[in-house]
């Protein structure tokens, strides 16, 4: 603090409370439609305090599903959405780990070719490339599988870049020593450089496993069998048949089903997301 | 680049970068250039015979002002999603930078948002602005107000920019933050002993001083808002009404999936892949390393 001003003080946490107020707010609102039934939300003005069918609406939406709808609860969307996010992150960390230190600590024949094509990923999100994405998954069979979910995604130039940034750091006495002592390069890989990547490492998981858990357009366009539905892409069609019959409080509850995980992973691991948010970005 | 000390060539790693490339070669590079390959194609409307073009499919693009009309709306979303998030992120960085006790605290109740799906996001926003139960409509209409997005473009525009900006304040506000807490303390010492206040501190060293955090968040936002927001629109308005919230990455979705014009599509896409490189290489050359943590 550079000086004492009381006035400023205030209103500077006044200003970060009504901040906090505003970011929560769509939130709060979406939480109380959450715990009321279905007549009191048909009534204006809708409830800002929470109600008691919390319970009884999360029961519903797990094992039983939506009025109208085939009788099946959603409760495995999260299942599919778990394993969705834990494929992605896990798989791009390992190939992203393995890329890395084979360019960073091998010297071979288009290495730096090998590098380019990496780097070129990272200007092909799956946006703009999605038909033809499409059509090879669709070719390869691959529809309707976790493989299809997740293995297209799992590509990445940052996570390879952030690793790669890592291993420049760690001391080359590491190998030296390493190498006197006659480890070759996967036992130098086990016990050298990913004890000291840890943390990298968990940092990065956080970044994605939320990246994962939030895809959208790509599992509407995989999926059709609705047993390999996510929690997130089910969001897009409940809302359409929120407009025909309005079951808010059901909807609602998905929708903080689908936000929950992610963000409990964020707020528990504040300091490593914010780490993961960093160097992934540089 | 390379260590200086490194292991004898062998097969190993070739092994090693072998998964990353075969994914990178199946799914990214040759659905590319597919997409490239189609944007000259002309199917049929049977999709018996298709005929080899070169640009007309992007003459036909470039010559519909439906295209054009797309264009215009996402760069005026982008750049009021970027300018929106980032001011209020701006403004409440400044004060969370000002506070010793609880920034913490609030920073931790301000960056969830992040965490959010932005289709997670749509319905949120979707829900508190429902035209006939919404908390926002209801409440407008006391000041004589008659919210409805599903009828009127320009507020179907607002909502789908609202809800953009709302998950991208948490992003802006910890870069603005760690930008701000990296300005080192002498400078505004020796401002405020030469008698200058808080907010003129503010506009003449800390905000310059600042201006390369803006710059690189300026573009991670404009990218965000082109590519990401998918979820948003799909979830909350589909495009409409009247395609006034049809913005690129929905056009590319919407005529290959729904309209199936597979060639005008990917005519769309490869105009796409051009902007994001143009966007990466303006942002490696520009902006990267002026940032400090």
């Amino acid at each position: 603090m550079i000086e004492n001003r009381p006035l400023l003080k205030i209103f500077s946490h006044i200003i970060l409370i009504l901040g906090v107020i505003m970011v929560a707010f769509p939130l709060w609102v979406t939480f109380v439609a959450s715990t009321h039934d279905a007549t009191r939300m048909t009534e204006l003005p809708l409830p800002l305090l929470p109600g008691s069918h919390f319970f009884e609406n999360l029961d519903r939406v797990l094992f039983v599903g939506l009025y109208g709808g085939d009788a099946s609860g959603m409760g495995y969307m999260l299942l599919n959405s778990t394993i969705m996010a834990l494929m992605i992150a896990i798989g791009k960390i390992i190939i992203s780990l393995l890329s890395a230190f084979a360019i960073v600590y091998f010297r071979f024949p288009f290495r730096m070719f090998f590098f380019w094509m990496i780097f070129l990923t990272l200007m092909l999100p799956v946006e703009v490339r999605i038909l033809p994405t499409f059509e090879v998954v669709a070719n390869l069979g691959m529809l309707d599988t976790y493989w299809g979910l997740t293995v297209p995604l799992i590509a990445s130039a940052t996570a390879t870049f952030m690793f790669r940034q890592v291993f420049l750091t760690i001391p080359d006495e590491m190998l030296e020593a390493a190498r006197i002592d006659g480890a070759g390069p996967l036992r130098f890989f086990k016990d050298i450089l990913l004890p000291m990547s840890r943390t990298n490492i968990a940092a990065l998981f956080v970044i994605l496993f939320i990246y994962g858990w939030n895809q959208y357009l790509w599992p509407l366009l995989v999926t059709t069998d609705q047993s390999m539905y996510t929690v997130v892409m089910q969001i897009g069609n409940m809302l359409e048949a929120g407009e025909e019959a309005p079951q808010w409080h059901l909807i609602m509850m998905i929708t903080l089903l689908a936000i929950i995980p992610p963000v409990l992973v964020v707020v528990a691991m504040q300091k490593l997301f914010v780490q993961g948010l960093t160097e992934t970005e540089k | 680049m390379l260590k200086r000390v490194h292991f004898e060539p062998s097969l190993l790693p070739y092994l090693l970068v072998a998964p990353q490339i075969i994914v990178t070669i199946i799914f990214f590079i040759w659905p590319a250039s597919q997409a490239l390959f189609q944007s000259m194609l002309v199917e049929d409307a049977f999709g018996l015979k298709t005929e080899f073009v070169w640009f007309q499919n992007f003459e036909e693009l470039f010559a519909d002002p439906h295209y054009w009309g797309s264009f215009q709306r996402t760069f005026i979303f982008s750049f009021l999603v970027a300018g929106l998030s980032m001011s209020i992120a701006l403004l409440l960085a400044t004060m969370a930078d000002r506070v010793i006790k609880g920034s913490g605290i609030y920073r931790t109740l301000l960056i969830w948002p992040y965490a959010v799906a932005p289709a997670a996001a749509g319905a949120l926003f979707f829900f508190l602005f429902n035209p006939t139960l919404g908390f926002i409509p209801y409440t407008l209409q006391f000041f004589g107000y008659d919210w409805n997005h599903k009828i009127n473009g320009d507020e179907a525009m607002a909502l789908i920019i609202f809800a953009a900006a709302w998950k991208q304040i948490a992003y802006n506000f910890l870069f603005f933050l760690a930008g701000l807490q990296s300005i080192p303390k002498s400078l505004i010492e020796a401002a405020a002993i030469d008698g200058a206040g808080p907010s003129r501190r503010f506009w003449t060293i800390i905000f310059p001083l600042l201006s390369p955090t803006t710059f690189f968040l300026l573009v991670v936002n404009v990218v965000y808002a082109f590519f990401e927001t998918f979820g948003i629109v799909d979830a909350m308005t589909a495009g409409g009404p009247a395609n006034s919230t049809q913005i690129l990455v929905y056009k590319v979705y919407n005529d290959g999936f729904v309209g199936l014009d597979l060639g005008g599509s990917a005519a769309q896409s490869a105009v796409l892949m051009a902007i994001v490189v143009a966007l990466t290489v303006f942002q490696f050359r520009f902006v990267e390393k002026k940032v400090e943590y």
